[in-house]
């Protein structure tokens, strides 16, 4: 029971590292935990040292008149501030790994809900957790995998302790996660964002695979003969939803601009700005095609809020990237 | 009024009967029934927390709630500290109470108006408690959205109750700016005014500024959830980060509403019971108001992995860290007050000393969530926890105590045993480390926060947490004892029992109605210890 003496576990109490990021966020504990030691014992040890040597003789007791120090002053303000920075950089440092994904990383998209947790792989597998059932998400080992993460009714947070990552899944947006595992085995999920009534109970687990039996897991999945892969999904919805009336899928000028080559490309708009066609752009266009019309072209498409499940319009977004 | 008559009288027997104190408007009756309110606040808060613990004293369901229950006694719990028990605490008793003595005046400068202030705390308060009838509400004391919208409508009977009590706080800040401005005593400038004064001056100006953007946050929440507006709800256009954003632009700056106070308390503490001159006396004053003017433009800290950009969080985590040199300061300086004084550790020193212990760990542990890197893994978890209840129970609670102890004799005239007032120190301190320290354990475990449940790993330390909560009740009901006795058959106390300077140990114990018979005249700063 009281496991939590062991000697092993007691070097830091953090969970079992599943990834070189890991590692770097574990330095800076280390760090952390060390530098407030020392503080501590200066603040803690000197004020201690005082309460004995200058504990009060008599009713009379005459005290030294000091009012204040500059130079002491400055010091314990500047040095303080020296080490903080520090500390700061060092976070920051960290916090960019965390914040950059590798192009090349893979993708399995998310979709939060009270209280399951949703995976959609590329070849078309999908399956949600139930409360109470540690469903496994597999991924390959030492490659990059990023999460694309979105919820269907109230924030989530996407946390996996032995990766030592966690970001919040909102309503309406895409956030985003990756890593890469360095450690074969089962690392496990939470949700840290408080979502009501079973909270506690919206458990998954990551399950890191040798890459080669991850691969033979990816490709012996063979979708149902109507399903097909994400992309495949997301064909047949922009065929069924008559997005095809306006939008070629081979480069030619319909009504509204073709999905050909347009993922991930630069975007003019009919107010004079522009951007990048990343995911998050792609979702506000198909569901709020109002928000940013390109330029010379009309506004002339239907919203689609509140009429496409959140699961179809990434499998939309997964076909439309898949024109290149 | 009949001025020969009530010569002689103190301010608790001046007049006499309930109606005379609903109707009072003398700073110190006023003082004492934010008090009595407020300690049954604390009473009823902190036997939610007791269930909590108790609750989560075993994996799976201990006590045979649901989990429903258990989410509704944990934003009860988190609502009543938050908006009835440490925001107002002690600006609401010890400020109302000390700041006129404390600056020779007669009573604050809009006594009705502090009147008027706390029955709107009691209206809110009532409110609050009226959304139990109402279904309660289980959304965590932050109100976040969208989840909060989906709720029965008792969500929207604690936003008002909270939106009530910002009126009572922002009320009471103003009434304290004006009194220090315009009722200082002759030759009492704004240099020679006790810390308390200047840290309950910084704290009055963050809840006049703050304080009304919470209350159009909640009101803008209500009219969502009411109306539909579509401010924060995605499903109608709206952006649930934003509620974030608004909620903690004064929540942050709140977090220092709750422990500039006790600073000052701890000042004050420090320096009479080393009978020496506060250190640094100017940059603990400035180092308030320093604190209080960084606490505005830090709020994203708490939302490191919400979605904000990447850009803001790295200036939340450098601004943040500049809150950490103004703190440093005041901890140096009360340390350095200590050397070379004659130090007595009667109970308030003991629970002087308990808040620099207890703060420290706080403050320290305030610098790793901070660090972007490393928040990301903490953030949400028991480690946050454990950091927040060191701030406010270790630092604000063990002040609030130790000056309840220290001014007991000025407020009542008469002394609590001393012997008592320790045991009760004893308990509180050793079963708050208990209680909290291995919750920075869990959370370094990966344990997240507002669990009703969790994995058989984390059991053996959250036995050893709930058995310290234990403690920590039995400590306060020491305390409590060791006042109601203090009330009924304590020592008559001199005017002066603690050997303090400042002018509140002038005037009698308990304090004439009117404060002081003839305005003091100050020629020297607070602390003069020669």
């Amino acid at each position: 029971m009281y496991s939590w003496l062991n000697i092993n576990l007691a070097n830091t109490f953090m969970p079992v590292e599943g990834t070189d990021l890991a590692g770097s966020v574990d330095n800076l504990y280390i760090f952390l935990l060390i530098s407030s030691l020392i503080s501590f014992i200066i603040l803690i040890g000197g004020m201690t040292a005082f309460i004995v040597k200058y504990k009060r003789r008599s009713a009379n007791d005459k005290t030294a008149y000091i009012t204040h120090n500059n130079l002491l002053e400055f010091l314990w303000s500047f040095i303080p501030f020296v080490i903080m920075m520090v500390i700061f950089y060092w976070g920051l440092i960290v916090y960019n790994e965390y914040r950059t994904p590798p192009d090349d990383a893979e993708e399995i998209h998310v979709t939060g809900r009270q209280w399951v947790w949703r995976f959609a792989y590329k070849n078309g597998y999908a399956f949600s957790t139930k409360p109470a059932n540690d469903a496994m998400v597999n991924v390959p080992l030492g490659r990059p995998i990023k999460l694309i993460m979105t919820s269907g009714d109230v924030l989530h947070s996407f946390y996996i302790p032995g990766f030592r990552n966690k970001q919040d899944v909102v309503p309406g947006r895409y956030t985003y996660l990756w890593f890469k595992a360095t450690k074969v085995g089962q690392f496990q999920v939470f949700c840290t964002e408080y979502c009501g009534l079973e909270h506690s109970n919206m458990p998954a687990k990551i399950n890191v695979m040798p890459a080669a039996e991850y691969d033979a897991w990816f490709k012996a999945y063979v979708p149902e003969a109507s399903a097909g892969g994400l992309a495949d999904r997301g064909k047949e919805l922009f065929n069924e939803r008559g997005c095809t009336a306006c939008h070629s899928v081979n480069g030619t000028r319909i009504v509204g601009p073709t999905m050909k080559g347009l993922a991930g490309a630069k975007r003019e708009f009919a107010d004079g700005s522009s951007g990048i066609a990343d995911d998050a752009y792609l979702r506000e266009s198909i569901l709020n095609s109002g928000a940013k019309i390109v330029k010379d072209y009309p506004a002339a498409m239907p919203i689609f809020k509140g009429q496409i499940e959140e699961e179809d319009v990434t499998a939309l977004i997964d076909y439309i990237k898949s024109l290149k | 009024m009949a001025h020969t008559e009530t010569h002689s009288h103190d301010y608790l027997n001046h007049q006499k009967g309930l109606w005379s104190w609903l109707t009072t408007i003398d700073h110190k009756r006023i003082g004492i029934m934010y008090l009595i309110v407020i300690l049954f606040f604390f009473l009823i808060g902190g036997i939610f927390a007791l269930l909590i613990r108790m609750e989560l004293f075993s994996a799976g369901p201990t006590l045979g709630i649901d989990p429903g229950t258990y989410n509704r006694l944990m934003t009860f719990h988190g609502a009543i500290m938050v908006f009835m028990v440490i925001v107002p605490g002690i600006p609401s008793i010890f400020g109302n109470f000390l700041i006129p003595i404390m600056l020779g005046a007669k009573d604050v400068a809009f006594p009705r108006l502090n009147l008027f202030s706390w029955y709107v705390f009691m209206l809110g308060a009532i409110i609050a408690f009226a959304s139990l009838l109402f279904g309660g509400a289980d959304t965590g004391w932050t109100f976040y959205t969208p989840y909060s919208i989906r709720q029965p409508n008792g969500v929207i009977f604690l936003v008002l109750g909270a939106f009530t009590m910002g009126m009572a706080s922002i009320l009471t800040g103003l009434n304290f700016i004006v009194t220090v401005h315009k009722l200082r005593a002759p030759g009492q400038t704004m240099s020679r005014i006790p810390l308390f004064v200047w840290s309950t001056y910084a704290t009055a100006i963050i809840q006049v500024l703050a304080t009304p953007v919470l209350g159009i946050t909640l009101l803008l929440l209500v009219a969502e959830k009411t109306l539909g507006v579509g401010i924060f709800d995605p499903t109608i256009g709206g952006d649930p980060v934003l509620f974030q954003h608004f909620f903690w632009f004064y929540s942050h700056p709140a977090v220092y509403i709750m422990v500039l106070p006790a600073m000052g308390i701890i000042s004050e503490l420090i320096a009479t019971y080393s009978r020496k001159t506060v250190f640094g006396y100017t940059a603990i004053a400035y180092s308030s108001l320093a604190i209080g003017a960084v606490s505005f433009i830090v709020w994203g800290h708490h939302m490191f992995v919400s979605g904000q950009s990447e850009f803001a969080g790295i200036m939340f985590s450098v601004i943040t860290m500049l809150v950490g040199v103004p703190t440093a300061i005041k901890l140096f300086n009360w340390i350095a007050t200590m050397y070379m004084g004659s130090i007595k550790l009667d109970a308030p020193m003991l629970f002087a000393i308990g808040f620099m212990f207890l703060f420290t760990i706080g403050g320290l542990t305030g610098v790793w969530l901070a660090t972007l890197g490393m928040d990301v893994h903490f953030h949400d978890t028991y480690f946050v926890v454990a950091h927040f209840h060191y701030v406010m129970v270790g630092g604000t609670l063990m002040a609030f105590t130790g000056g309840l102890f220290y001014w007991f004799p000025k407020m009542f005239g008469r002394v609590c045993n001393d012997g008592t007032a320790r045991i009760s120190w004893v308990l509180i301190f050793t079963g708050f480390n208990v209680t909290f320290f291995p919750q920075f354990i869990l959370g370094a475990m990966g344990m997240p926060r507002r669990y009703f449940d969790y994995l058989p790993q984390y059991e053996s330390l959250n036995q050893i947490s709930t058995v310290g909560s234990w403690l920590i009740g039995a400590g306060f009901l020491v305390a409590l004892f060791a006042v109601i006795h203090g009330l009924l058959r304590g020592e008559k106390a001199s005017n002066n029992p603690w050997g303090g300077t400042t002018l509140e140990w002038l005037a009698t114990s308990p304090p004439h109605h009117e404060n002081f018979e003839k305005t003091p005249i100050v020629s020297v700063g607070p602390y003069e210890y020669r």
